[in-house]
Parts: C-alpha cells; sequence; structure tokens
C-alpha cells in the first residue's frame, strides 16, 4: 500500500509543529524519520493515526485520498502505530492482549452468538501464525508482565499485524531496548518488509536509521529538510538535523586521575518490592576521572544514584573524600559536595511549575547569598539566574518562565547549570542526555568534560552505549544488581553489549584489564559478580 | 518561547511511564475534557492554584447570580402569581420578576457594601459613619473565613487538603476561652495571650495531623475529618462537665463568659467599627503571602506541593515540611477561633465553630489558594453573608439564596470549561506566554 502525506500543517496557536510536510512511503520502504525533539515527527504521527487533525493537507492511500479522524479509521485504513509507551493490560497475556478491542467472540450453539465468551484459541492460533510468518517469537499465553520489553513491544507490533497494517508507525522504538533487542528488532522490520509491509521508523539516533532505513527523510523546526539515502555520512545528517554543524564526539585529553572522591563499599538497596535491587557493589571513582555505569535499563542503576544520594535506604559504606556519608539524609549529601542530575528530570531534576529562576536554586534555596537568614533574596535569585542562563545557553523567554514549558534539552541545561554551577567534589550524573538532541548531548557532554578536567569525580550512568564511549575514562557493567565487570573504554562495543546482557565472552573471572591501564584508579571487580542466570530473558522461545 | 518546544510538549520519550499516553505528545490543553492525567490529589490542588482566571472568576459570579435570581423569583409568590396568568398579562410576569429580584439585590447590596440612603442622610445631618455601616458588617463576617481560608491555602500550597480546619478552630477556642475566663491579666496584655494561645491551640491539632502524617504515611484527609470527630466531642465533653469548661450552674453545654480584659476590642469608636480581629485576618494574609513566596520556608512548602519527588532529590525534607505546614495552618485556624470567641459576646457553645472550618476550603478554592485571593474571596463571601441577612429582612428572600450563590461560584470555578462554553470563551490554557496572562492575582 503506499502512502502519500501532502502538505500537512499542523498549528498549535501560534506554533507551526508541521508546516507543509510532503512524503510518500512506497509499500515495502523502511523510512526513517530523523530529527530533534521537538521538531514535529510525532506530532506528525499523530495526525496520520487519526490522534490529530490537521489544519491543512490530505492523506492519501495508494493515491485515493482518505479522512482519518481517530485511530479507529486509521486502523480501519490499515495503518499501525506502535507508540513509545506501550498500551498493554500487564497482567493479560498476548493473546489476551493483542485480541483486545477486536475480541474474538465463540459462536453459541445453533450459530447464535454468544456474547462474552471470547474465542482463545482463535486468538492463540492467530498470534502463533503471525509470530511464525514474521520471526516475533512469542509465547501467546504468557503474561504481558513477566516478559521483557522487546518482547513487549513485538506484542504490540503483533497487535497491529493482527489488525492487518499495511504501514506500521514505530515511534522512537529502540529507546527502551538493548542493543541486542535493537538487533532482534531490526530483524522483525526487515522481515516485514520483505512481507510488503511498510515501516515509518521514528528516531533522532543517527547508527540506527543508517542501519536499517531505505530512506531517511530529516525533519527540522516542522519542515522537511532533506531525504537522504542510509548511506549518507553521520556528520551531514547531523547537521541537517540540527541546522548547523556539530561535534558528535567530544574531544577530551586522557585522564589524570587523584585522589580517590567517592568510595562505596558493599552497598545494597532494597527494590520498590522489598527485593534486592543493588547486591553488594563496591566500586572507587577518583578526582579528575570519569567512570561510566554501563547497563540495561532496571539492572539496578536507578536505585543505585537513589542511594548514593540518601534518597532510598542501603546498607554498606559510601565515602567521599573520607567522611562517612552512608546514613546522610541528602541534603547533607549535598552539601558535602555532590552534584547529582537525577535520571528522571522532569520528575526528580526540576519542579515543572517553578520557574526557571526558582529551578536554579532549587537545592540553595536556603544558602547564601540566595538567602539571608529564612528569607529569599529574591534580586540576588533573579540575579544569578540571569547570569546562568546566559552561560548555558538556556533557551528561555525569561528567567520567570515555569521550567516545564521548556523543551527537555533546555530543562536538562537549566539541571546541569544548577548542579555545575556551585563547588562539587562529585559529579552523579544518571542518563544525562535521554531524549536530548543532538545539539544539546554536544553540550551537556562538553560540560561533563569541563567538570573532570576542573578536577571533580564523575560518575555517569547511562544505558546508551555511545554516551558511555564518548565521555568514560573506566567502565563498569551493571548487571542484575552487581558490577559484572570494570573494563577501559577501549573495549569492543561487541563485549560490552554481551556484558550488559549478562554474559561475560571472557569469563567472570578475568582480571580487571583497567587496572593496568589505570594502576591508581581500578578496584577489584565485585569478585560474586557472576549472574547465576545468563540471560535467559532475552529470547523466550515460543511454546510451538 | 523558543520556537519549536511546544510541538511535542515533554515528550521525555525514553521514560516508560504508564500514566502518560501518546494522545498526550503535542496535544495542548491540559484541561481539556478527559485531562492529562488520572486526577490524584496532587493535580486536584494544582487545578485549584492554577485553574481559573479572574475573568472566569467574574463571569462565574454572574451566573451564579442569574441563578440566585431563578432562585428568588421562585420564593416570591407575587411573581409566581404573575407568571401564573402570564397568557393574560405577560408585561406583568416581566415587570414582577424585574422588580423581585432587583428588590433583593439591592437589598443584598446595601446590606453588604453601602446605601444610598445613608449618604443623603449624612447630607442631612446624620450620621457619616453610617455609610460604613455596611461595609463593617462585610468585614465582620469576612474576618474568619479569611483566617480558615489561609489554613486551607497554606495546606494547598504545600500539596495538601486541610479538611481539619474545623477541629484546629476548635482546638484554638478552647485554649482561648480557657485563657480567657481562667487567668487574669492586665488589658491588652490578655488580649494578645489569648490570641497567642488560640494560634497555639489550633497549631497543635494541626501539628498532631502533620506529625502521624510524616510518621506512618496516613492520608492527611481522613486523618483531619476523622480528628474533627474527636474535636466536635471533645468540645462538648469539655463544655458539659463541670471539671473541665462549663460555666459554673449552668446546665446547658456553655463555657464561661471571658474576661472583659480579653476581649478583641473594636477600633474606630462607635458602630461602624472594624474589628480588631479583622485587623489580624489582614495581618495574618500578609505574614502568609510574605511566608509563602518570601521565605525559605515557603519555597519549600511550594517544592514539595509542586513535586514531592524534585523537592525530595533536592535535599528538602519532605515530611518536615508537612508537618509544619500542619501546624501553621492549624495555628491560622486557632487565630480564626480567637477572632469569634473574643470578638463577640456570646461565650463558646457547642456549635460556635459554625461552618467557619468548611467555608474555608471554599474560600481557598475561590481565592487559588493565594493569600490575597483568600481575603477578596473571604471579603466577597462575607458580604454575602451580610447582605444575606438584610435580604431577608427586608424582602423576605431567604438568605440561603447566598449560600446557593456562595457555592455556585466555586462549582463554575471549578469547571471552567463550563464558563468558556456558556461565553464561548477561547481556552487560554495551554501555551506558554498565555497562560501567564490568564494569571491575575498572585499574592
Amino acid at each position: 500500500m503506499k502512502l502519500e502525506l501532502r502538505g500537512i500543517t499542523k498549528r498549535f496557536g501560534s506554533l507551526v509543529a508541521n508546516d507543509q510536510i510532503d512524503l510518500v512511503i512506497q509499500p515495502g520502504e523502511i523510512r526513517a524519520l530523523l530529527g530533534e525533539n521537538g521538531a514535529g515527527k510525532t506530532t506528525l504521527m499523530n495526525v496520520l493515526y487519526g490522534l490529530m487533525q490537521p489544519d491543512e493537507g490530505e492523506i492519501l492511500l495508494d493515491d485515493k485520498p482518505v479522512a482519518i479522524h481517530s485511530p479507529r479509521d486509521a486502523i480501519r485504513a490499515k495503518i499501525g502505530m506502535v507508540h513509545q509507551h506501550f498500551m498493554l493490560v500487564p497482567v493479560f497475556t498476548v493473546a489476551e492482549n493483542v485480541t483486545l478491542g477486536s475480541e474474538p467472540v465463540r459462536k453459541g450453539p445453533l450459530g447464535l452468538p454468544s456474547f462474552g465468551l471470547l474465542d482463545r484459541r482463535k486468538a492463540r492460533r492467530e498470534v502463533l501464525a503471525l509470530s511464525e510468518r514474521f520471526g516475533l517469537r512469542v509465547d501467546p499465553d504468557a503474561p504481558v508482565e513477566e516478559l521483557p520489553v522487546g518482547v513487549q513491544q513485538r506484542v504490540e507490533i503483533i497487535k497491529a499485524l493482527l489488525r492487518d497494517a499495511q504501514v506500521l508507525v514505530l515511534d522512537e522504538p529502540t529507546a527502551v531496548l538493548t542493543p541486542h533487542e535493537t538487533e532482534d528488532l531490526f530483524r522483525i522490520m526487515r522481515e516485514l518488509r520483505e512481507g510488503g509491509r511498510s515501516i515509518i521508523f521514528i528516531s533522532h539516533k543517527l547508527k540506527e536509521v543508517q542501519a536499517i532505513a531505505d530512506t531517511i527523510t530529516v525533519i527540522r523546526r516542522g519542515k522537511v529538510v532533506g531525504e537522504r539515502p542510509p548511506a549518507t555520512s553521520s556528520t551531514e545528517l547531523a547537521s541537517l538535523m540540527v541546522g548547523r554543524s556539530v561535534q558528535l564526539r567530544v574531544s577530551k585529553e586522557p585522564a589524570k586521575p587523584g585522589d580517590v572522591v567517592l568510595d562505596v563499599q558493599d552497598l545494597t538497596v532494597a527494590g520498590e518490592r522489598g527485593e534486592r535491587s543493588v547486591r553488594g557493589v563496591s566500586f572507587q571513582v577518583r578526582a579528575g576521572e570519569i567512570l561510566g555505569m554501563a547497563g540495561v535499563q532496571g539492572n539496578g542503576q536507578t536505585e543505585l544514584c537513589e542511594a548514593l544520594m540518601g534518597l532510598r535506604p542501603s546498607t554498606g559504606s559510601v565515602l567521599l573524600n573520607g567522611t562517612d556519608l552512608s546514613h546522610s539524609p541528602t541534603r547533607v549529601r549535598l552539601h558535602a559536595g555532590i552534584g547529582y542530575v537525577p535520571e528522571d528530570r522532569s520528575e526528580d531534576g526540576l519542579v515543572a511549575d517553578f520557574s526557571v529562576a526558582d529551578n536554579l536554586i532549587l537545592d540553595l534555596y536556603d544558602q547564601p547569598p540566595y538567602a539571608s537568614g529564612i528569607a529569599l533574596n529574591l534580586d540576588t535569585i533573579r540575579e544569578s539566574a540571569v547570569r546562568q542562563v546566559e552561560e548555558y545557553d538556556v533557551r528561555t523567554t525569561s528567567v520567570e518562565t515555569p521550567a516545564g514549558t521548556l523543551s527537555g534539552g533546555n530543562q536538562q541545561k537549566v539541571v546541569v547549570a544548577r548542579e555545575m554551577g556551585r563547588d562539587v567534589k562529585l559529579l552523579l550524573v544518571s542518563q544525562p542526555t535521554r531524549g536530548l538532541d543532538v545539539g544539546s548531548i554536544e553540550f551537556v557532554h562538553k560540560r561533563l568534560v569541563a567538570q573532570r578536567d576542573a578536577g571533580a569525580a564523575v560518575l555517569i550512568v547511562s544505558s546508551e552505549l555511545d554516551e558511555i564511549y564518548a565521555l568514560a575514562d573506566r567502565i563498569a557493567v551493571m548487571y542484575e544488581g552487581r558490577i559484572v565487570a570494570f573494563r577501559p573504554p577501549t573495549i569492543s562495543e561487541q563485549e560490552l553489549g554481551l556484558l550488559m546482557a549478562g554474559s561475560d565472552p571472557a569469563g567472570f573471572t578475568a582480571p580487571d584489564p583497567a587496572g593496568s591501564t589505570l594502576p591508581t584508579g581500578s578496584t577489584a571487580p565485585d569478585s560474586g559478580g557472576a549472574p547465576e542466570t545468563p540471560a535467559p530473558a532475552q529470547e523466550p522461545s515460543s511454546h510451538e | 518561547m523558543s520556537d519549536q518546544d511546544e510541538a511535542e510538549p515533554s515528550a521525555a520519550p525514553y521514560v516508560p511511564t504508564a500514566t502518560t499516553t501518546a494522545q498526550d505528545t503535542g496535544a495542548p490543553g491540559p484541561d481539556q475534557p478527559g485531562g492529562r492525567q488520572p486526577l490524584t490529589g496532587n493535580a486536584i490542588i494544582k487545578a485549584v492554584t492554577e485553574g481559573h482566571s479572574v475573568v472566569i472568576t467574574i463571569l462565574a459570579g454572574f451566573v451564579a447570580l442569574l441563578v440566585g435570581a431563578v432562585l428568588i423569583v421562585a420564593s416570591d409568590p407575587v411573581v409566581l402569581r404573575a407568571w401564573n396568568s402570564f397568557g393574560y398579562a405577560p408585561g406583568t410576569a416581566f415587570s414582577a420578576t424585574w422588580s423581585s429580584v432587583a428588590a433583593a439585590y439591592s437589598a443584598l447590596f446595601e446590606g453588604a457594601i453601602f446605601s444610598p440612603g445613608t449618604i443623603s442622610a449624612a447630607f442631612h445631618g446624620g450620621s457619616i459613619a453610617a455609610i460604613f455601616y455596611p461595609l463593617s458588617l462585610t468585614a465582620f463576617e469576612a474576618t474568619p473565613l479569611i483566617l480558615t481560608g489561609l489554613s486551607v491555602a497554606v495546606c494547598f500550597r504545600a500539596g495538601m487538603f486541610n479538611i481539619g480546619a474545623a477541629g484546629q478552630w476548635i482546638g484554638g477556642a478552647l485554649v482561648a476561652t480557657w485563657l480567657g475566663y481562667a487567668v487574669n491579666l492586665p488589658i491588652v496584655l490578655h488580649a494578645v495571650v489569648c490570641v497567642i494561645g488560640a494560634f497555639a491551640g489550633g497549631a497543635v491539632i494541626g501539628w498532631i495531623v502533620g506529625e502521624i502524617k510524616a510518621r506512618t504515611g496516613a492520608h492527611e484527609v481522613i486523618l483531619t475529618i476523622m480528628l474533627n470527630y474527636v474535636m466536635y466531642n471533645f468540645l462538648a465533653f469539655a463544655l458539659s462537665s463541670q471539671s473541665l469548661m462549663q460555666a459554673p450552674g449552668q446546665t446547658n453545654a456553655v463555657a464561661p463568659s471571658i474576661d472583659g480584659n480579653a476581649t478583641l476590642p473594636h477600633v474606630g469608636g462607635p458602630p461602624p467599627q472594624v474589628g480588631v480581629g479583622f485587623l489580624i485576618a489582614l495581618a495574618a494574609a500578609a505574614g502568609t503571602a510574605w511566608l509563602l513566596s518570601r521565605s525559605t520556608l515557603g519555597f519549600e512548602f511550594r517544592a514539595v506541593g509542586a513535586s514531592p519527588s524534585a523537592a525530595r532529590s533536592a535535599g528538602i525534607r519532605v515530611e518536615r515540611v508537612w508537618v509544619l505546614a500542619f501546624l501553621i495552618a492549624g495555628g491560622l485556624a486557632g487565630l480564626s477561633a480567637s477572632t469569634i470567641v473574643q470578638g463577640q459576646t456570646a461565650p463558646l457553645t457547642t456549635t460556635s465553630y459554625g461552618t467557619y472550618g468548611f467555608d474555608g476550603i471554599t474560600v481557598a478554592l475561590l481565592g487559588r489558594a493565594r493569600p490575597l485571593g483568600v481575603v477578596l474571596a473571604g471579603l466577597l463571601f462575607g458580604a454575602l453573608n451580610a447582605g444575606g441577612t438584610v435580604m431577608e429582612a427586608a424582602t423576605g428572600v431567604p438568605s440561603d439564596v447566598t449560600n446557593v450563590i456562595e457555592a455556585l461560584i466555586v462549582l463554575f470555578v471549578a469547571a471552567p470549561p463550563l464558563i468558556r462554553l456558556l461565553f464561548r470563551l477561547r481556552s487560554t490554557s495551554g501555551a506558554g506566554p498565555q497562560a501567564v496572562t490568564s494569571k491575575g492575582w498572585s499574592g
């Protein structure tokens, strides 16, 4: 089925989110939509899927205009969408989930409809048939909540295919996947393409669109700024996307590690449900070095950071420059010189309703010069905010603007400005560039390296391999609550990917190679690091 | 506004939170029907503190007055009869309606703001002071409402519901009354001690709520409601035991009258008088405004109210904020009690608390949980109360109509889409710059 978008324009007030966008997608084509956050990719797809109505323009299927006023119309027109956030019922099985909304009902006796009786067998059969056809290995009887994220995504894809989707929209599908799961998704996408389906793949990751797309459409500020073949260089794509030339990887000198700043011994943290989500982690970070904590999301990194900040109870010891902070409240840790950039900036890093100025003093509001006694010095707060907004290039109309109205990149700049604007000994940074565009990533990375060069110890937790490689002087890999390996940044991407998935290519007992490159900076890898289960969760096989 | 930011607002593409759906990405209005998020407590509070513009409030008042007019007509037999014979004399029906509504509302106005008659009387040798008599009544009625409204507002700003202003009011009333009759102190000092005692009494009751919430995580709505029952019954118990606070020789549940030295005087001579209580209310509003917007403690309150998780990550002790917010809220409710117990001649009884506590919620809602807003809302309700009495006396329209009007104003204000629909206003929510202009009073 050929899909054509013609002159799509969508405005929000004075803002033009989509400006005369034309797009033609042939059957059996994988088309990447590449653009920064806020470029208008998701808006365009929401228009296509009937979640929004365009102000101008039309949608044509096989050269015939169609009216899509709701997702229901879109499904009828054989357009399927897999959202960033899955729309699955966790306690339902795969089969139940994929048939949700179009439940096959069993015929009662004498061919009469029997209301409410689901035809589970038919649902199972269909799921299995599709799994077979496109290599989407999924167990139809497994409850969705027990499946890894990558498999849940397959369930979403099956859901769309079951409704006979000929055009499949995947909105940032790789954001939640491990490198391995991403490979798997790409394989499925190729098989779908062989089957004549077309796929619209939304992403802001250059490597991925280069790897999978047949054609790359770059969108900037609501306009199509170019269509390129996948062989186009990263630099060219990045500058098209951002509108200026960008440095994809910050240049940095080799680290000059100094004294141990952060010393963590045998830290154990309980998770939400009482399970131990961090299990006896020990490591050190030295002044002037960046330790990159790599790992697939959900292996204890979030809990580790929160425990280090005193936001979550833990056992074990945390020393900052020799001072025991193991049982100190968050406030004391902040004042002792830890700068903290939380993983979830909109939830934990910022108060969305507060002004930019107030957010810039969120953890300094009772310190001079911002307060005298219990009175806030509003003028000082404002002046310093103006200065920091300038210095950190935060794009905002004024320092009184609520931080929640800024783009993700600018929000992160506010957090970064706050945490780096004071004298920090340790910078604890979790997923610093998640959801940021290329330009903002460049900015944040530069700042982090500058902090390192100024003598701060930096701990970066990230699930992005590129980020780890770009910044880390030493890499620690977390898997199932443990640090399973320390490696130098020269480690191959393949090996790192395997470590993150819980299987060690070289065996866990191998000595920490970082030990030789950084004679002072290495610690013994967690001896009990071998996971009991080497990642069987990645590939649950179909029951048939 | 940095150009493209709004296109995919808060798209935060990686965060797999189940609450946000894809429909959210890009859909601007936060108060469109259906809403962006499930209405959790925090979202409700958010809707309260930023929800309505001044325009919406004024229009809501207008609609409420229209509905009130229907009630006035319905309560007037003359008008009803005129409508029954509508077929014969339609003009009569309309003129009767008009005159009935006009009479009632002008009586309401004269009772609450000023009566033109007093001005002409003043020119003919009457009392100039009489001109201000209705206003002084309004201030008098508004005083306790402003204070309980502030009490509720402080908790709103810290992200909590204070349904317990009534219980805290009783706590303050008991302490002020006891200090008023059981202690002998010189004039002025005695009154000051009683006022401070009332604050402390209310603060203790509020503190209990905050402390239990901080220690156990119990929800403050349940705590405050239950504590209200405890206080209602404790008041009845204390006022009916001779060994506690029952007035000697009384069989009714009533406290002894407080000492003359402990009463709050009126300033400005013979009526019209402005009670010192009203000045206390204004001072409390100013103090609360300073606390909330210019102090470090208020910064903590607002941060916890807007985002507890971000506040916690920034090292703010959230539990401590809960305790302190409830302590201050309780104290303000206690002050409200002091203006009644010390400002009126009647001794404390089992019904003295009236509906001040719950009216405080409506006042805080209407005032958008901002001190200046609370003062204005309190004055509006005070005016309606004061005018309602005069209206009932002058035209026979039950003063309950004003209560209906008060409730309707808040109801319409709480549902801005309804008002927008009625007046075909464009939604002003969503985009940043417009949202700012719709923020009217921001005391």
